[in-house]
């Protein structure tokens, strides 16, 4: 048995290279020894990935991409479909879990200073899934075709046509009729289920390939193959399998016990996973009382209504606009951005750690305005965690160059 | 390979012949595929013009009527609206209707063809939600004179659908291509002849 068993490895393996792909990238991908809990989050979100995808497809086998149908579709998934409940709210819920867990590993990536040399495209790949998944995340919000699905496609679209000039033609064209439609809507379908998650399955791939040819960042900054043994293994790493395996094991099992909770006891999360008026079918004609996006796009959301006056005889629309996108175009060029000496925050000097502090409190406070009604206090109280924010990226080409960097260690610790 | 007796200026041609010859064709095959996200023909045919009989309308009432899928609104005006419009010169960023945001026929004090009534896209021109009609004066604001409210980020337009300043909607509420058909029937989406 054993020897059929082989015999047909080499025979695939002379043809497709199993074996040393196997290798290269689980049982000889040393990665470091002392990664903590911070590292859990990149497998986490090939797991959700897979959810989505999985749960995606059998989703779109009961449901009817047309202004008519979409939401007596969905309501059937939910009421009628067997297991049609759990399938949506894994994928609903999945969608908020995305952003939980990728807003978490990119954090971590500010924390060690993972996008640093040689990890730009590491850094840049990440964003570029980041960007993907919004896209994905919004059109995907539409498809219920509830009145917030409307509503927020009909703000979001909009937003285009604060760029001068071509704005109004290309909200028309994002459209493909004068206003959100039964048009918009299948196209935002197909956009939703086939053409994005294409590109980002094809991101994630180059994530991964871009990583292991460059290997992993630890929460030391510390290069480990800088000190290899004789046989060429960098001394403070250990292979990816079994050692990490095993260890992700763990920690899939505790994301899943909170994953299963929020899908059992919470699917709707209070209206910030499901907000409340989704639950009513889609009106052109009525806009909700009070409307906001879903929570993983409130920070930038409050960033583009504190933008309030126009300036060089332009709206204070486009700027929102210009604002809300330079918050996330800044993150691209976070890797030279940072001047320090030194990757980690561990050994970054106390204005990183301030500042750290400063733009994280930003963004969680930006997060809560963008999600509640506006007043004129609540404007400025937003204004002023925007100006925080760009505060925290421009200032850090100096602020990491001028401050004093606590000496790195030759070695991991423990 | 060796690279003896190469011709490499004809080599440097037939890559760049290839190349923008390639190229024309990828432009050429594009157009297909970002021209069919245009709005079809029958969306197009879908924006024809509605009529609607405005004697249903009480004084001081108002109507939503759907033209292309949007909301229009069709205000009945009383004279004590109209002097609240005039009362409100002041407060509003384009009290003449300078910009663009209606018919020519339209331009004027009222924005409207007839005193009496409004006729408005309602559709806030800050990032298109449907403003909220506030007739009743002091509501909204203590000073409020009763007009438009749009929910969505507080923009405010007085009865003639001319915006607020300082509010995050840049310009005045669009009024429709319109014409009277008689002295009750407008039909909304299609100016005049004589316009």
């Amino acid at each position: 048995m054993k020897k059929i068993l082989t015999g047909t490895l080499g025979w695939v393996d002379d043809r497709i290279p199993v074996v040393s792909t196997w290798e290269k990238h689980l049982s000889k991908y040393y990665a470091p020894k002392n990664f903590n809990f911070w590292y859990i989050f990149g497998v986490l979100s090939m797991l959700v990935l897979v959810n989505q995808l999985l749960t995606g497809i059998w989703l779109t086998m009961s449901y009817e991409p047309s202004a008519e149908g979409a939401f007596a579709s969905v309501e059937y998934i939910m009421r009628d479909v067997e297991y049609g409940w759990l399938l949506r709210y894994m994928h609903s819920t999945g969608a908020s879990a995305f952003f939980v867990v990728v807003y978490l590993h990119m954090f971590r990536a500010m924390l060690y200073g993972s996008y640093r040399k040689p990890r730009e495209l590491v850094w840049l790949i990440g964003m570029a899934i980041y960007l993907a998944l919004m896209a994905e995340g919004f059109m995907g919000y539409v498809l219920p075709w509830g009145q917030m699905s409307y509503w927020g496609a009909q703000v979001i679209v909009s937003l285009f046509g604060a760029i001068p000039v071509v704005g109004d033609a290309l909200v028309e064209w994002i459209r493909g009729d004068f206003l959100i439609s039964g048009i918009t809507l299948n196209r935002f379908f197909s956009l939703h289920v086939i053409a994005l998650p294409l590109v980002l399955v094809m991101l994630v791939f180059l994530h991964i390939v871009a990583l292991h040819e460059v290997g992993s960042n630890n929460p030391d900054g510390i290069e480990i193959k800088k000190n290899k043994d004789a046989n060429g293994i960098p001394r403070d790493g250990i292979p990816f399998h079994p050692y990490y395996t095993v260890h992700d094991i763990f920690g899939v099992a505790v994301f899943l016990f909170v994953f299963c909770t929020v899908i059992f006891f919470f699917p709707e999360m209070g209206g910030y996973f499901l907000e409340h008026a989704n639950f009513e079918e889609a009106n052109g004609l009525k806009t909700p009382a009070h409307i906001a996006p879903v929570w993983y796009f409130t920070p930038f959301y409050a960033m583009l209504r504190a933008v309030t006056s126009p300036f060089l005889g332009l709206d204070a629309k486009f700027w929102g606009l210009v604002v809300m996108g330079g918050a996330i175009a800044i993150l691209f060029v976070l890797p030279w951005l940072d001047r320090s000496k030194v990757k980690s925050i561990r050994y970054k000097g106390w204005i990183s750690k301030v500042m750290l502090v400063i733009f994280v409190i930003s963004f969680v406070a930006l997060g809560y305005l963008g999600a509640i009604a506006s007043t004129p206090g609540r404007t400025v109280a937003a204004q002023i965690f925007t100006l925080l924010y760009f505060v925290y990226f421009l200032g850090m080409p100096i602020y990491t160059r001028m401050e004093k960097t606590k000496p790195v260690p030759e070695r991991v610790t423990s | 390979m060796t690279t003896d007796n190469v011709n490499t200026s004809r080599r440097r041609f037939l890559i760049g012949a290839t190349s923008a010859v390639g190229g024309a064709g990828a432009v050429g095959i594009a157009v297909p595929f970002v021209a069919s996200w245009q709005p079809s023909a029958k969306a197009k045919a879908a924006g024809a013009p509605v009529k609607y009989n405005l004697s249903k309308v009480e004084p001081g009432a108002m109507v939503t009527v759907e033209w292309r899928g949007q909301p229009v609104y069709i205000l009945r005006r009383t004279p004590e609206v109209l002097e609240s419009i005039v009362a409100s010169e002041e407060l509003v960023s384009d009290p003449s209707s300078e910009r663009p945001q209606q018919p020519e026929y339209a331009k004027n004090e009222y924005r409207s063809i007839k005193d009496e009534y409004l006729i408005l896209v309602g559709v806030c021109t800050h990032l298109g939600c449907a403003p909220k009609f506030r007739p009743e004066p002091n509501t909204v604001t203590p000073d409020w004179k009763g007009g438009f409210f749009c929910p969505c980020h507080g923009s405010k337009f007085d009865l003639a659908g001319r915006v607020y300043k300082g509010v995050p909607a840049p310009a005045n509420l669009v009024v429709p291509p319109h014409q009277y058909l008689s002295d009750t029937v407008v039909l909304i989406g299609e100016d005049g002849e004589s316009a």
